[in-house]
């Protein structure tokens, strides 16, 4: 560490990200804005390498609550690491694109991201919890059209519905426990059950993952990139910091690891894929941290790690094929290897990466929460997963690639992306393949020491030949016409429950409600003129209880709850 | 009488009556000026001082101080009439009369735009006698006395929901259903206090709440609190007596919507409790059952389908007049509630509900003005068009809806902790669902606002919102905000006004 990052030393990278965020959005240049853009992330990271020690840095006391705004221990600086990295890394991919909004949005999003790891107490984690939220949003509504709009609402209102819940569970476990502070927290207590909800809602648990496929495919090309490295990985952060060892986990992981197999297989939007594909990932992960330990908790920052940067390689190139081409349905693309042939060498690493193929980092990652789950013996977790992975994440990845660039060709002659674009996409390929082949590099900054070998001849042979067996059934498939992707079709998933059902429901018992008071109104006012033609015809002419004017409706209101309380006083009690 | 907190003491001494008096005699010159701006000036005038001496009241009824008793033309209590004040509606005469200054600012460039010019003064004038009788209302200490007040603060109101007939004429229609349906809910009070003067011979409050002690079991007394709860509870709006509501609020002027949204129910809610809790007690086990199985279920009734018909509404006008049906179940179910926990949650959002319609009616009367636009599917792209206004709009909104560090919020959060408390789960749940459709209608405006495109070519030109109407609705916006996170001015507020409703009564 030289003397001249120092000066660093105790200052949340954090702040670095969101200045430069904020100043983006100030400034009508879009050069500066570039430049702020790259910048804001070199800063962070000198300020991330200046603060060596463990601790916690930028105390403020407001009397009351003491807010800790920079805790660095073994845990947040990994994922603060990787996320100022993937920042940098979409700086560079971005670098063609001039959107005011989305270059600062993109700035303050990592930031927040950044803060929300550093914070050692609720309040912080609210502050930057509801910031990644906000800053978020403008990647899926700058796209402009009125289906982004809809789905960009959905997805505030699940992400700011997630942290008024954390505030909520951190309020009730404050009353508590009269502490703020954010550590293990544990599911014993209601406050317990609150905070794991609202950590799930970010991190795609099932049922209320569905906010994942709905915005991430509707997002910009560039906001795609970001949204889908940070706000998942920050939950699995605070899943890691708050529920480490949870059993509970290890069914909920297990089950998001599992289900996104169907939507993989039928959705036709490719980035929608991707974003199954992601919930997959996260269900690895959310395993590790139900498994608890020293490697499981490793190995869910390990995948966080390399998943981040593997997952935007590949939203990286689908960005680009959007760009190019305009579409990223699996239906209108092909052949797009002989017109983006850099592309295509990109997608096929991250491709391999996603698939945890020997040498490329999923691989590392991957067998580190495998070898987790069978050294603690939840053998049928590890079975489970193991499938999870053929089924889930290999089918992915190898259906993006063929879809996309080989598969029939479309006639599609483009350009190639920009070499900006591919400089991003070569960044995070490098790191793919670097972090597959040297990875003590990464073994060496995961929380906590280890003496961990993943070139072990059984698992190197075990992976290659799940490989090749899902190679073998993705092209039977391909070959006996089996794949079920010929029409545009809408999937239908849990998110009816809040678009449609929720909806529906609310409009219905909205119009039973109206249906029922027209009814009692018409049966009253059926009676009331049958009681009038009787007797009232000589004193009320003018017929003052008529439907049309609500003052005769009233005035029988009145009569009627006249009554009613009447008769309850008279069968009260003196 | 206390001596003044900070008014000369020769004034302080005789505040409760001047904060009624000085409204109500300045009406006269402001209906002989020929000038609207110079009748506004008086109506300002006279409003401000009425604030001065609400500050005053508050200010001498805080703590454990005693209850203010002012004999008018000193003929001593019970025979004479009486004005008394104590934490209760020292509350409400400072809502009332800050509610009235900030309507008045907002009123100038609404009333030029809306108002044909001769007849300005005179709906100052009207307003004036409106602000006079409310307050009247809250702060006479004589049965009767209160019938009155309440008719002079209803007839000028008629006529200032007519006079928006120059803009939709329905207004006519929507005055004269209100006329009809106030007039019964006052025939409805003065029978019921005709009923109680029967039994107990006097029309002091004071002095019949323990007249009415040794009548325990009486079937006349009964009666009578069955007709001055259905008279009053019309006049607060309480479904289903709310009927005259939805069109008097959706067009009438700007300005009278904005101070009848902010004051009219709250004034009736609060005679409610005065009688409910002082005069009759919730000690008497008619008093407590009718809370528990009338006000209750009405209360309930009226937050969802008022909720589920706001729903529905094209004219957001119409749409929020319904949503304050729903408020004012909100408020009722504290009252059904009937601890003092569920007094002071009731009270509370009797407060917040006044700032969170203000900004909201207030907002779009700067859009009508502004825009000339009413109706919802016309707010599209109004975000972009009129920043500052919408995001006020929107505050109100998230308000209304009870977003954390909003003043709805904190209303919210404490009407449930006093029905947990009473171990009322069901109200829990449908505080819960009339939030949920809060939120369904709030959206429906907001998303026009903010998120659909402006409809290209049709749009009018946008003119400049005045600041007479900014500052008011900035002023009413942050107080959204700055008492949802700082909430305890108001709460203490609140729960001065429920301990001095309890303590005020005679126990049985």
């Amino acid at each position: 560490m030289t003397d001249a990052l120092s000066i660093l030393n105790g200052v949340s990278p954090a702040w670095f990200l969101i200045l430069a965020g904020l100043l983006a959005w100030a400034s009508p240049r879009s050069e500066l804005r570039k430049a702020l853009m790259l910048l804001g992330p070199i800063g962070a990271l000198a300020a991330w390498f200046a603060t060596g020690e463990t601790g916690v840095y930028g105390v403020l006391d407001l009397g009351p609550v003491v807010l800790e705004t920079f805790r660095l221990d073994n845990l947040s600086r990994v994922w603060a690491l990787v996320f100022i990295l993937i920042s940098f890394i979409n700086a560079v991919y971005a670098l063609h694109e001039r959107n005011r909004m989305t270059d600062g949005a993109a700035l303050i999003y990592a930031g927040s991201a950044v803060g929300a790891v550093f914070a050692g107490d609720m309040l912080t984690l609210f502050f930057f919890w509801e910031l990644t939220a906000l800053a978020s949003a403008p990647l899926i509504f700058s796209v402009g059209t009125p289906e982004a709009q809809r789905a960009g609402l959905r997805y505030l209102a699940i992400q700011v519905l997630s942290g008024v819940m954390l505030l909520g569970g951190a309020a009730m476990l404050a009353s508590q426990t009269g502490s703020w502070a954010f550590d293990a927290i544990g599911t014993g207590s209601a406050a317990g059950i609150v905070l794991l909800l609202a950590f799930g809602l970010k991190a795609g648990f099932p049922l209320l993952h569905m906010w994942i496929p709905d915005a991430y495919p509707k997002a910009t090309g560039v906001g795609s990139v970001v949204l889908s490295a940070f706000t998942t990985k920050l939950a699995i952060y605070a899943l890691a910091r708050g529920f480490a060892g949870e059993e509970a986990l290890i069914v909920i992981g297990l089950v998001m690891a599992i289900f996104p197999v169907f939507y993989v297989v039928t959705s036709n939007d490719l980035r929608q894929t991707l974003a199954y594909a992601l919930i997959n990932q996260l269900g690895f992960m959310v395993v590790a941290v139900g498994v608890g330990g020293y490697l499981a908790i490793n190995g869910a920052a390990a995948n966080a790690f390399v998943g981040v940067i593997y997952m935007a390689l590949m939203f990286m190139v689908l960005g680009a094929v959007l760009l190019r081409t305009g579409t990223v349905k699996a239906t209108e693309l092909g052949g797009l290897y002989k017109s983006m042939p850099i592309t295509t060498l990109f997608a096929i690493i991250g491709a391999l990466s996603v698939m945890g193929a020997p040498l490329f980092s999923g691989f590392v990652a991957k067998t580190l929460i495998l070898s987790a789950t069978h050294y603690e013996h939840h053998d049928w977790a590890y079975t489970l997963l193991v499938y999870a992975s053929a089924g889930v994440m290999e089918i992915s990845a190898l259906k993006v690639v063929w879809f996309a660039f080989f598969g029939k060709d479309r006639g599609l002659r483009v350009k190639e992306a920009p070499q900006t674009m591919h400089l991003g996409m070569a960044l995070a390929a490098f790191l793919c393949v670097f972090l597959g082949v040297n990875y003590p590099a990464l073994y060496g900054i995961l929380p906590y020491d280890m003496d961990y070998k993943p070139y072990k001849l059984a698992s190197v042979y075990g992976q290659s030949q799940l490989l090749l067996g899902t190679m073998l059934v993705f092209g039977l498939a391909l070959y006996f016409k089996l794949f079920p992707l010929k029409e545009d079709r809408t999937i239908l998933d849990a998110d009816w429950l809040y678009r449609r059902f929720g909806d529906a429901s609310a409009r219905w018992g909205a119009a039973m409600g109206q249906l029922l008071f027209d009814a009692i109104g018409k049966v009253l006012g059926a009676f009331i003129s049958f009681v009038r033609l009787r007797l009232f015809n000589l004193f009320s002419p003018a017929g003052a209880l008529s439907k049309e004017f609500p003052s005769g409706m009233m005035a029988l209101w009145t009569a009627i709850m006249l009554a009613g309380v009447v008769l309850v006083a008279y069968f009260s009690p003196v | 009488m206390t001596v003044g907190q900070f008014l000369p003491a020769a004034l302080a001494a005789h505040a409760p009556v001047l904060l009624v008096a000085i409204p109500l005699i300045l009406s006269a010159p402001a209906a002989a000026l020929k000038s609207g701006r110079a009748a506004w000036a008086i109506a300002l005038a006279a409003s401000v001082a009425a604030f001065l001496f609400a500050i005053e009241l508050f200010l001498a009824t805080r703590g454990d101080a005693p209850a203010i008793s002012y004999a008018l033309g000193n003929w001593a209590p019970p025979i004479g009439i009486e004005f008394r004040v104590d934490g209760l509606n020292a509350a409400l005469l400072m809502l009332l009369s800050a509610s009235a200054i900030l309507a008045l600012l907002f009123a100038l460039p609404s009333v030029e735009d809306e108002i044909e010019k001769d007849k300005r003064a005179l709906f100052y004038s009207a307003f004036l006698v409106v602000l006079a009788g409310l307050a009247g209302v809250a702060t006479t200490g004589d049965a009767f006395n209160l019938f009155v007040f309440l008719e002079i603060s209803s007839i000028p109101t008629y006529a200032l929901i007519a006079m928006g007939a120059g803009h939709d004429r329905r207004a006519l229609t929507s005055s004269f259903n209100y006329l009809v349906m106030g007039t019964i809910g006052a025939t409805f009070f003065v029978i019921g206090v005709g009923f109680l003067y029967m039994s107990t011979g006097t029309l002091n409050m004071a002095d019949m709440a323990v007249q009415l002690v040794e009548l325990r079991g009486n079937r006349v007394v009964e009666i009578g609190f069955a007709f001055i709860l259905v008279g009053l509870g019309l006049k607060a709006a309480l479904f289903p007596l709310h009927l005259w509501l939805p069109g008097a609020y959706a067009y009438a002027p700007s300005f009278v919507t904005v101070f009848l949204a902010a004051t009219a129910t709250k004034v009736a809610f609060y005679a409610i409790i005065r009688f409910s809790f002082d005069v009759f007690s919730v000690g008497n086990g008619f008093v407590l059952n009718s809370f528990t199985y009338v006000i209750t279920p009405l209360a309930i009734a009226g937050m969802i389908i008022a909720s589920a018909q706001a729903l529905f509404q094209s004219d957001v006008r119409r749409l929020l007049a319904y949503s304050s049906v729903a408020q004012v179940g909100y408020m009722m179910l504290g009252l059904g509630i009937g601890t003092q926990a569920g007094v002071s949650a009731g009270v509370l959002h009797l407060i917040n509900h006044a700032m969170i319609k203000g900004a909201l009616f207030m907002a779009l009367g700067a859009f009508a003005i502004s825009y000339g636009v009413r109706r919802i599917e016309n707010f599209k792209g109004l975000g972009q068009a009129l920043p500052v206004s919408s995001a006020a709009f929107t505050v109100g909104a998230l308000s209304l809806i009870g977003v954390p560090f909003t003043v709805g919020f904190v209303s919210k959060f404490y009407l449930i902790q006093a029905a947990l408390q009473k171990g009322w789960a069901f109200a829990v749940v449908a505080i819960l669902i009339s939030s949920v459709l809060a939120v369904f209608y709030c959206y429906r405006v907001l998303v026009n606002l903010w998120v659909a495109p402006r409809p290209d070519g049709a749009s009018r030109p946008v003119q400049r919102v005045p600041y007479m109407i900014l500052a008011p609705l900035l002023v009413l916006a942050l107080m959204n905000l700055v008492f949802g996170v700082n909430a305890e001015p108001i709460v203490n507020m609140a729960e001065t006004a429920a301990a001095a409703a309890f303590n005020a009564g005679v126990a049985p």
